[in-house]
């Protein structure tokens, strides 16, 4: 501490402390000069002894300096030489610093994704502890939970501190003179208590309010508060009208409360006017929500779940059969499906990132090279190593950080793009992605991947530098073995970035494969000019022949449209989701082991005929057939043929319900219709006439007489919807699409669309920084080699020789990379499997393809050196030396 | 020419601190001190001497001031102040406990040859 003030002295006088050393140093040569010549030296002799005794004058005030001058101000001297060395030569920092934001921003922005997904904990309180739990049967693995069944889990287990319930909701309601359809849950009185979210106005459901004969109560969400209810304080207490009937608004959710996995909801009810699915053990219809108590896990759950479910299943035989119960983590059902999307994505950006530092060392490289003579300059006019490789720390720093303001705003601005890209169905789905941006995870990962980018670009010149040899760098001219050296380190960086780009090229081919083979999936229909939309039918129908003549008076009005060839009614339209469908067994034969479950599709006898179905036994039902008064018929996909009735012909054999023992005659037989998602296989289904098992709500699926028709589905929804309230202004209508959207925007081809894009960007981009970090190599082999193929043309070498000798070690190199990079990608194509559909992680055609492309592309880039390098003028060559 | 030896790292300071114990003197009667006491034995890299210089004035354990010479020139003299006095006392003492160390090893290493 004490030499900080002489230190500050000398600071701030520093003119004066340097002349007096210069003068210091003058004097004392000057003595020894003196000395000398008394001593009977000649002049010239004595002055030359006098500065050989003394030693190098510059490095020795150097380090007079450095020892009375505080750290910082070296540093800041070398930060300054730093800017000028940059500014210099500013076509070398651009570059520098674009791909190192490129590499950055793309990190970072993925990351920030990663982080909104699956680092950040949800909004709940102590998230890990919250799990769902599902009923399991073969056909549905994770499947929805039947009311009854839930109340004896309450019961008889132990290892929650809560055990919740919710389903899902739709109101009808009338909004400034118009009917219109809100989303809603219905959930059990703890819900939000397992969840640890209380309301931010008014109060929770108490215990009991889940109970039949509790008043009407809603909590609604934060969004619907603002919208419907424009905020007003005094909400709590008012009432709403939802499907026609009063409920009191007793609370109002928090804003940042969302639950991913039902969406957005306005309106939150209590279970407690059970629905006729909820009165029966058979029907599953909710979803199980839970919190562990403290110290058990997971798996102890489910133990108790599994033992629990197979005394029911012993006390209910009829209903139970083949259930089983399951816990997962909340998280799994969140997220679950993003996940290997997302890591995928990192891992791209990350690719992409160890590129782009590699290309921005070799760039430095070069530069340290170039600069041999100034660095060899400095040495000996007394800068020490030290100094020399902070000198490059700094540079590197400086890159770095501006690299990184640069990458931080370009993930911003990539982090907008990405965002305005997601459709907003899917944004519901998605909540934890709102808010999205920079916080401090995100930027402590971007300050970790800088510092890392930092050190390496500190240590690669900086270690050049130790072998440096001073006297032959001084030398002007002379291409020593540090240019040798660092061409083998470059080259080992080309290989490095080449094998990279492959493994990004072959991870995009491969997804754009996948996603190519399945929107090619047969689906068994033709999903061109088909639309479909939700129509719900109003309470006040109450008897069949109501609903029934209701459905038919709508197909009717609807057909009559001229823009409509074909329309009909569906109680699900294809590519949707599997369901677990309903318990059913071939009539009068034992039952199979296992229990089968088939999902049933409730659909007019146009239906299939619309759809574009290929029948291939029997016939379809006809309209007449249609009737809860006829005999039960059903047509059956092929699966379901070959899996009830192998061997056999299916057609005009009975199928029996198993819980109700209702028969049901097999007419026909269609190929299979895609019924779940396009990346599943294929399952039994079955179609039943609608009215003979009417439902609430069904689609209204109409072919288009063309294609346009179909596409502006805003307009055709709006033919539709006035069609249909000419019979009845109370009916809604809601959810207007056509199918081919529907596919395209269907959550397998959504997943892999997003990273087969993106990774095929990160793919490009690779491509590009490896291709050019080729030629840059090439062409800094090419210069220096420039007399030595002077030599070799003066001593014969033809111009094609010299040109062949060029390619050929660009040859080696790109071969070294692709071969290198193709054994990486197989390796990293089995990471991403659970991505790739209809495609092996070792595709031939995609690997083959990488090959080419990148071989080619690089080919282009050792061509143009290689012909500068056979262009050489012999003559010129060797003088230039 | 004579062998010259080149200074164990660390000692030039204590060596400039114990040529000031006698009188000031400037950076080249330093020099020549040294050279002298050591009967040419102990050279320095004379430039090396004014680094030193300096971190000896920042710790503060010599003072300098610009007088004339014998010669009627001006030169910066350097004080032991009474800081430096006691700091080489310590050095001297750390110095010769290890001397003394190093002999002894070599004499036993001798003794068992």
């Amino acid at each position: 501490m004490k030499g900080f003030f002489f230190r500050l002295g000398i600071l701030l006088r520093r003119k004066r402390f340097s002349s007096e050393l210069d003068e210091e140093m003058a004097f004392h040569r000057a003595a020894t000069e003196h000395d000398l010549r008394s001593e009977g030296l000649s002049p010239e002799e004595a002055k030359f002894a006098a500065t050989r005794r003394f030693g190098n004058t510059t490095r020795m005030k150097e380090r007079s300096h450095e020892v009375v001058s505080f750290r910082f101000e070296t540093v800041a001297q070398d930060l300054s030489h730093a800017f000028r060395q940059l500014r210099k030569n500013p076509g070398f920092a651009a570059t520098a610093i674009g791909v190192l934001a490129l590499g950055i921003g793309a990190s970072v922005a993925l990351f920030a994704f990663v982080d909104a997904a699956l680092i950040k904990p949800m909004p709940f309180v102590d998230p890990n502890r919250i799990v769902s739990v599902y009923e399991t049967v073969p056909s549905c693995l994770l499947c929805n939970v039947s009311y009854q069944n839930f109340r004896d889990w309450q019961r008889e287990s132990h290892s929650f501190a809560a055990l919740e319930v919710w389903g899902y909701a739709r109101y009808t309601l009338h909004a400034d003179g118009a009917i219109a359809m809100a989303d809603g849950a219905r959930v059990s009185d703890g819900f939000f208590r397992a969840l640890g979210v209380k309301p931010m106005l008014g109060r929770d459901f108490y215990a009991g309010e889940d109970r039949p004969g509790s008043g009407r109560t809603v909590l609604i969400s934060y969004a619907a508060w603002q919208k419907r209810f424009g905020g007003a304080s005094d909400v709590v207490g008012k009432t709403t009208q939802l499907d026609d009937l009063p409920y009191t608004v007793i609370g109002v959710l928090p804003r940042d409360f969302h639950f991913a996995v039902r969406g957005e909801s306005d309106f939150w009810t209590a279970l407690n006017d059970p629905d006729g699915c909820q009165k029966r053990r058979g029907c599953h219809s909710l979803f199980g929500l839970a919190r562990l108590k403290d110290n058990v896990s997971v798996a102890t759950a489910s133990a108790e779940m599994t033992a629990i479910a197979s005394q029911l299943e012993k006390q209910y035989p009829e209903t139970n059969r083949g259930f089983g119960a399951v816990v997962r983590p909340l998280s799994e059902a969140v997220v679950g499906q993003v996940r290997p999307v997302l890591l995928v994505l990192l891992s791209g950006a990350g690719l992409l990132l160890l590129i782009a530092c590699v290309n921005v060392v070799s760039l430095l490289l070069v530069r340290s090279e170039g600069r041999r003579q100034e660095i060899a300059l400095r040495g000996a006019l007394g800068a020490s190593t030290g100094r020399l490789i902070r000198q490059f720390v700094i540079e590197g720093l400086v890159l770095v950080i501006a690299g990184t303001a640069a990458g931080i705003g370009s993930a911003l601005v990539a982090m907008r793009l990405l965002l305005s890209l997601i459709p907003a169905e899917r944004m519901e789905a998605m909540p934890y992605l709102e808010g999205l941006g920079l916080n401090a995870r995100v930027l402590a990962f971007a300050a970790g991947i800088a510092m890392l980018a930092a050190m390496l670009f500190a240590v690669a010149p900086a270690l050049r530098l130790k072998t440096r040899d001073l006297r032959g760098d001084l030398a002007e001219g002379s291409r020593g073995s540090g240019g040798r050296a660092w061409k083998r380190l470059g080259s080992r960086l080309v290989m490095v970035e080449l094998a990279t780009a492959v493994v990004l090229l072959v991870g995009a081919g491969l997804l754009g494969k996948s996603l190519y083979r399945l929107l090619h999936v047969d689906t068994g229909f033709e999903p061109e000019r088909l639309a479909s939309a939700v129509v719900s039918i109003p309470k006040n129908y109450t008897t069949d022949a109501q609903v029934m003549a209701l459905e038919r008076a709508l197909v009717a009005r609807v057909e009559a449209l001229h823009e409509v060839k074909s329309a009909s009614i569906a109680s699900s339209t294809p590519v949707r989701d599997w369901d677990g469908g309903v318990n059913i067994a071939a009539a009068g034969r034992s039952l199979p082991k296992e229990r089968v479950d088939v999902p049933e599709r409730d659909v007019s006898a146009e239906y299939l005929h619309t759809l574009g179905a290929r029948l291939m036994r029997g016939r379809y039902f006809t309209d007449a057939e249609d009737d809860p008064a006829k005999p039960r018929v059903v047509v059956i996909n092929e699966t379901m043929a070959k899996q009830f009735f192998p061997g056999e012909d299916a057609v005009g054999k009975d199928l029996e319900y198993v819980q109700s023992k209702q028969k049901v005659r097999v007419i026909g037989v269609i190929e299979d219709i895609k019924e779940g998602q396009l990346d599943t296989p294929n399952r039994a289904a079955m179609y039943v006439p609608f009215n003979q098992d009417s439902w609430g709500a069904f689609n209204l699926v109409v072919r288009t007489a063309s294609l346009e028709e179909a596409k502006d589905t805003a307009a055709l929804l709006q033919s539709i919807t006035r069609a249909v309230h000419e019979i009845d202004k109370d009916i809604p209508v809601a959810g207007g699409m056509s199918i081919s959207d529907t596919i395209r925007t269907s959550n397998a081809a959504y997943l892999r669309r997003t990273t087969a894009w993106l990774v095929g960007g990160f793919a490009v981009l690779a491509l590009i920084l490896s291709v050019v970090g080729l030629y840059g190599v090439i062409a800094y082999s090419v210069a220096q080699r420039t007399r030595e193929i002077g030599v070799r043309m003066a001593l014969g070498a033809s111009r094609q020789s010299v040109h062949s000798l060029i390619l050929k070690e660009a040859s080696l190199l790109t071969g070294m990379g692709i071969a290198l990079g193709l054994l990486s990608s197989v390796a990293a194509a089995n990471l991403m499997r659970k991505l790739l559909f209809g495609t092996a992680t070792w595709d031939v055609g995609t690997l083959a393809g990488v090959a080419i492309v990148l071989g080619a592309a690089a080919l282009v880039a050792s061509y143009i050196p290689a012909r500068r390098a056979a262009e050489v003028n012999p003559v010129e060559a060797l003088r230039a030396e | 020419m004579t062998k010259k030896s080149d200074l164990l790292p660390g000692t030039l300071d204590m060596l400039i601190l114990k040529t000031l114990t006698r009188a000031p003197q400037h950076g080249y009667g330093i020099a020549l001190s040294i050279k002298r006491l050591s009967d040419e034995v102990l050279t320095v890299e004379e430039g090396s001497l004014y680094p030193a210089l300096q971190r000896l004035l920042v710790q503060g354990w010599v003072k300098a001031e610009w007088k004339m010479t014998e010669t009627n020139r001006r030169a910066r003299y350097y004080t032991l102040t009474d800081e430096g006095r006691r700091q080489l006392g310590q050095e001297l003492s750390e110095f010769e406990r290890m001397i003394s160390a190093i002999g002894r090893v070599l004499r036993d290493v001798e003794g068992a040859a």
